[in-house]
């Protein structure tokens, strides 16, 4: 099956949907590849590199589309101006397309797709259950763009990021506050955190706040209770007193941070306005807003999406290309997702690929089938709703909490045999006689010696702990050395024995102790 | 020489003793702690012959002379695989010298001890010499089992439980008639009956033991052979004898809690019986393992292991049989020269005694600093590319963690399914000494590289 990987036409697009090590890889599961020329120039992928890795390269746009089995892309197709063409009617009919296609946005495209009978794979649409995490291309899009928007905000922002004490005086951390705690909300936090900002995050959903603690990130509370989780683990519209609180909560912060990065997205909904312009204005000069929402209209009304604008000192960037922005790294992830779904959908590693309606994560990816549009998917119950970004954060120990009854059944469970002991003690007092005493008082502590000792012998060691012991346990020779010099024959010959087989052991156990502790050497 | 000096060179030897057990707390001091050992013995043994042998000295002589050179042979010519095989044998014969000290103790009528002294003298050679035959059998089985000569599998007799519980109090019954008897030859007979059934006891107690207890089995035994000691120091009321007795018991008692730990199993259940006997039932139940394996061959272990950072071997028993240790130590070699950060981490029951594995590699000579124990390396998964997992099983089992069915379930493991790339070197797809299978073949982040462990690394190391 040959896989064609195209230049992508959009305006500024970068990206590549394949890059040379996964072209490798995808070569391995039985595919061939085809590279339109020039198509990874944008991430600095030459064309060389993918030749190198086994790929072919096409000479022009038109020959990789119509040498295609499969197409794989970023961008949904669109017109292509050189050539006077729709992308669409460059595909062979019946060829196959995995991209993002947007569908919900992109009926018509929808349409197109079905007239030329194609199936296509929308990689925006894969359900959102833990099994699909590795294909989950928005989660890793997501993820780029909460680190490309601390990147922006910190080269706008003309100061550190992080406190600093300096010869030439004291320099105080920046204040971030991030709102809409996602994938990219997570992602912008840790890169914030890690340039040493203080971080402040907001999200409608209660559950998230564990993950923002979790990152050393303050979690900023409502005094109100209300769960803003909606479905597939994405936020949901919220009540008016609540967005009322919520806004307050934003204008008082707005007075104290220098960052804002807003995320606040509601699926098939315009973004929610959070950030007026009477907020911004009363923001320092030089502070900085970052709206991810910008395609979907923006979380701040003075948003225009694609600039970057400055209203009273405060930069609000409304980039809707940040992943493209970071195309190198956004290429290898996207292809990752690619190839895991291409490795899902091939079984037989053969380099064919089987449409199975019947799996629930190419069910919800498959927007058109053979020319049928079989968007929107049924249902898909989601089996990781309180959980739904562990693709950025550290996922919480796992170690469960021991039950703090523990300690009083110790406590307790350690009584019974002290009694025990004591009176077994007190008993053998009472009849044993002193020489005996003497003997097991001798054994009592240099048991609680070997105890002591023996608990700071290194694990590495406890083979030759073991020979060791072996060898000094035979000090049990004593016995037959004292009892060799006997007039009677048969402890004479019984002392033999012993002494020949405590002979053996003695050496043995020290020379062999000797022979492993010498390896230890090296 | 005045009983004074005798004590004073005793407790000079004792601190010794103390010393060399001290000393094994790291690699450096081990050595010498060692040479303290020696010494101590030394001492000992000069101060016994020249304060009690009065005739024999041609015999005494010749015989420590015959056993030491063959003690020494042995200890010379033994692999370190075999370790566990020349503990088990050694401990039989501080079992065995144990049980013929206590006879002829017993036999000598010098003792003129009269009322509760001479009760609890009677009841020393009573349990050191029923210490001593259980520790004796019970070595040889082990020694049999660790070498093959008796199939590792638990020899389950019906109503086991019951006839360890009839052996014990036959055992206590008997005691009590002996210090009851009245003549000298009822009571000896009655010493004689006691050793046969400490001696059976022995034998079915290790005999009932599955072949991944072997290092809990081992440590116990090593604990046995130092409570043996002590019990014929009392007899004998030498306190040399009951201090190094009682740090040999104390140090096997520990090893046998670690290694139980190590299995999350308690102590009494590994006593009573192997897993796949009493937990049979269980491992039907918990959920079979499904999915697909996914195999690698020799020169795609070779690339990723080029192009790894972080590697990890896990070595287990079947690194030790199939003798791949030297080939584990030149691949560990070649990617460290490469700059990548190899390491070993090593489960506290791998292999078939504690510290098996670092014996292993240590001859192979591979350093020590890059060998970590499983708490030390266990949270660093995350971060590691490419664990080659070699001929371990259980202890890097996930049901332990995942199926609260399983009979490990509990079990601390080390946590290999966490890497990025698993590679697991095994002969074929048998489940290991637990009989549980393992659901990390099928994880798809693991690659199966089956055949004999050490072809296999012999061919790694030509690819790289």
């Amino acid at each position: 099956m040959k896989i064609s990987v195209l230049k992508e036409i959009h305006v500024d697009e970068k990206r590549v949907a394949t890059t040379p090590d996964v072209t490798e890889r995808l070569i391995k599961l039985g595919f061939e590849v085809v590279v339109e020329t020039g198509a990874g120039v944008g991430s600095n992928f030459s064309d060389e590199a993918y030749r190198q890795a086994g790929a072919e390269i096409a000479p022009s746009a038109e020959s990789a589309w119509q040498s295609a089995d499969l197409v794989v892309k970023v961008r949904p197709p669109e017109e292509n101006i050189a050539l006077g063409k729709h992308e669409v009617d460059l595909m062979p009919e019946g060829c196959r397309l995995i991209s993002f296609l947007f569908p919900a946005q992109n009926e018509k495209l929808l349409e197109q797709l079905a007239h030329r009978k194609i199936t296509a794979l929308s990689m925006d649409s894969i359900p959102r259950i833990s099994r699909a995490q590795k294909l989950d291309a928005l989660s890793s899009m997501a993820n780029i763009s909460g680190y490309r928007a601390v990147v922006e905000a910190s080269a706008l922002f003309g100061r550190f990021f992080a406190g600093q004490i300096t010869a030439a005086g004291k320099v105080a951390p920046a204040k971030v506050m991030v709102i809409g705690v996602g994938v990219a909300g997570l992602s912008a936090i840790a890169t914030a955190k890690s340039l040493g900002a203080i971080v402040r995050a907001f999200d409608t959903r209660p559950e998230v706040k564990e993950q923002i603690l979790s990152m050393d990130a303050e979690f900023l509370e409502l005094e109100f209770e209300e769960d803003g989780t909606g479905e597939g683990g994405y936020g949901k519209v919220m009540s008016k007193e609540f967005i009322d609180a919520e806004m307050a909560l934003f204008a008082e912060q707005a007075k104290d941070v220098d960052v804002i990065i807003t995320t606040a997205l509601i699926p098939g909904k315009p973004a929610p306005k959070l950030i007026t312009s009477a907020m911004v204005e009363s923001m320092r000069d030089g502070s900085v807003v970052v709206d991810l929402a910008a395609e979907q209209g923006g979380n701040c009304e003075l948003t225009e999406p694609g600039k970057v604008v400055t209203r009273k000192g405060v930069s609000i960037v409304g980039y809707t290309d940040l992943p493209s922005r970071l195309a190198a790294q956004s290429s290898q992830l996207y292809a990752t997702n690619i190839y895991n779904l291409l490795e899902e959908m091939s079984p037989q590693k053969d380099g064919s690929i089987v449409v199975d309606m019947e799996d629930v994560v190419v069910r919800g990816a498959t927007v058109v089938n053979s020319g049928k549009i079989t968007w929107p998917p049924p249902a898909v119950a989601v089996s990781a709703a309180k959980k739904p970004e562990p693709a950025v954060v550290e996922a919480p120990s796992s170690e469960p909490i021991k039950p703090p009854s523990k300690v009083a059944s110790v406590a307790k469970s350690s009584l019974l045999p002290m009694l025990i002991g004591g009176s077994a003690l007190f008993g053998l007092g009472l009849v044993a006689p002193p020489s005996f005493m003497a003997h097991f008082t001798v054994f009592v502590l240099s048991c609680f010696i070997g105890y002591m000792v023996i608990w700071n012998v290194a694990p590495s060691l406890h083979t030759p702990l073991m020979s060791l012991t072996n060898a000094i346990s035979s000090i049990i020779v004593l016995g037959a050395l004292t009892q060799i010099s006997s007039d009677n024959p048969t402890i004479m010959v019984l002392s033999v024995i012993s002494l020949l087989i405590t002979s053996i052991n003695i050496v043995g156990g020290f020379s062999v102790s000797q022979r492993m502790l010498q390896m230890f050497k090296g | 020489m005045t009983s004074s000096l005798i004590t004073v060179s005793y407790l000079a030897a004792a601190i010794l003793f103390i010393l060399a057990l001290g000393g094994l707390k790291d690699n450096q001091s081990a050595r010498r702690g060692n040479l303290y050992g020696i010494l101590g013995m030394v001492i000992a043994v000069i101060v016994t012959i020249s304060a009690f042998v009065t005739q024999n000295y041609t015999i005494l002589i010749t015989v420590m002379l015959i056993g030491g050179v063959a003690g020494f042979v042995l200890s010379r010519r033994v692999k370190m695989t075999q370790m566990p095989e020349l503990v088990a044998i050694l401990h039989s014969l501080v079992g065995l010298a144990a049980v013929l000290i206590g006879f002829a103790n017993f036999l000598d009528s010098s003792f003129n001890l009269t009322g509760v002294e001479k009760t609890i003298h009677e009841i020393e050679i009573f349990i050191g010499i029923c210490i001593g035959a259980l520790t004796f059998t019970g070595s040889v089985i082990a020694y049999g089992k660790l070498s093959g000569m008796i199939g590792g599998n638990p020899l389950t007799l019906p109503a086991k439980h019951w006839l360890n519980l009839s052996m014990f109090i036959a055992v206590i019954v008997v005691g009590v008639q002996f210090v009851g008897a009245q003549n000298h030859s009822d009571a000896f007979i009655l010493l004689l009956v006691m050793t046969l059934i400490a001696m059976v006891f022995g034998m079915h107690m290790v005999a009932a033991i599955g072949g991944a207890d072997m290092p809990v089995v081992i440590s116990m035994l090593n604990s046995y052979s130092g409570w043996a000691a002590a019990a014929t120091g009392f007899m004998l009321s030498n306190d040399l004898l009951i201090v190094t007795g009682a740090l040999v018991g104390s140090s096997g008692a520990i090893l046998s809690y670690i290694m139980c730990r190590a299995m999350n199993r308690s102590f009494i259940s590994v006593i009573a019986g192997g897993f796949g006997t009493t937990s049979g039932s269980k491992s039907t139940v918990s959920a079979e393992v499904q999915g697909d394996v996914m195999e690698i061959d020799v020169a795609e272990t070779g690339q990723l292991l080029n192009k790894a950072k972080q590697v990890v071997f896990i070595p287990g028993y079947g690194m030790a049989m199939a003798q791949a240790q030297h080939a584990v130590s030149e691949i560990s070699k070649i990617l460290l020269a490469k700059g990548v950060n190899v390491r070993f981490a090593i489960h506290p029951v791998a292999g078939r005694m504690p510290g098996h594995m670092n014996v292993l590699l240590a001859e192979a000579k591979v350093p020590y600093d890059i060998v970590f124990e499983m708490d030390e390396i266990n949270n660093d998964f995350p971060d590691v590319d490419v664990s080659v997992v070699i001929g371990a099983n259980d202890t890097v089992n996930p049901s332990a963690q995942e199926d609260e069915d399983s009979p490990i379930a509990g079990m601390p493991v080390l946590e290999v399914w966490k890497s990025k790339t698993t590679i697991v070197l095994k002969r074929g797809m048998a489940a290991g000494y637990a009989g549980v299978d393992n659901p990390l073949f099928v994880k798809d982040n693991t690659k199966m590289l089956f055949g004999d462990a050490k072809a296999s690394l012999d061919l790694i190391i030509k690819a790289l």
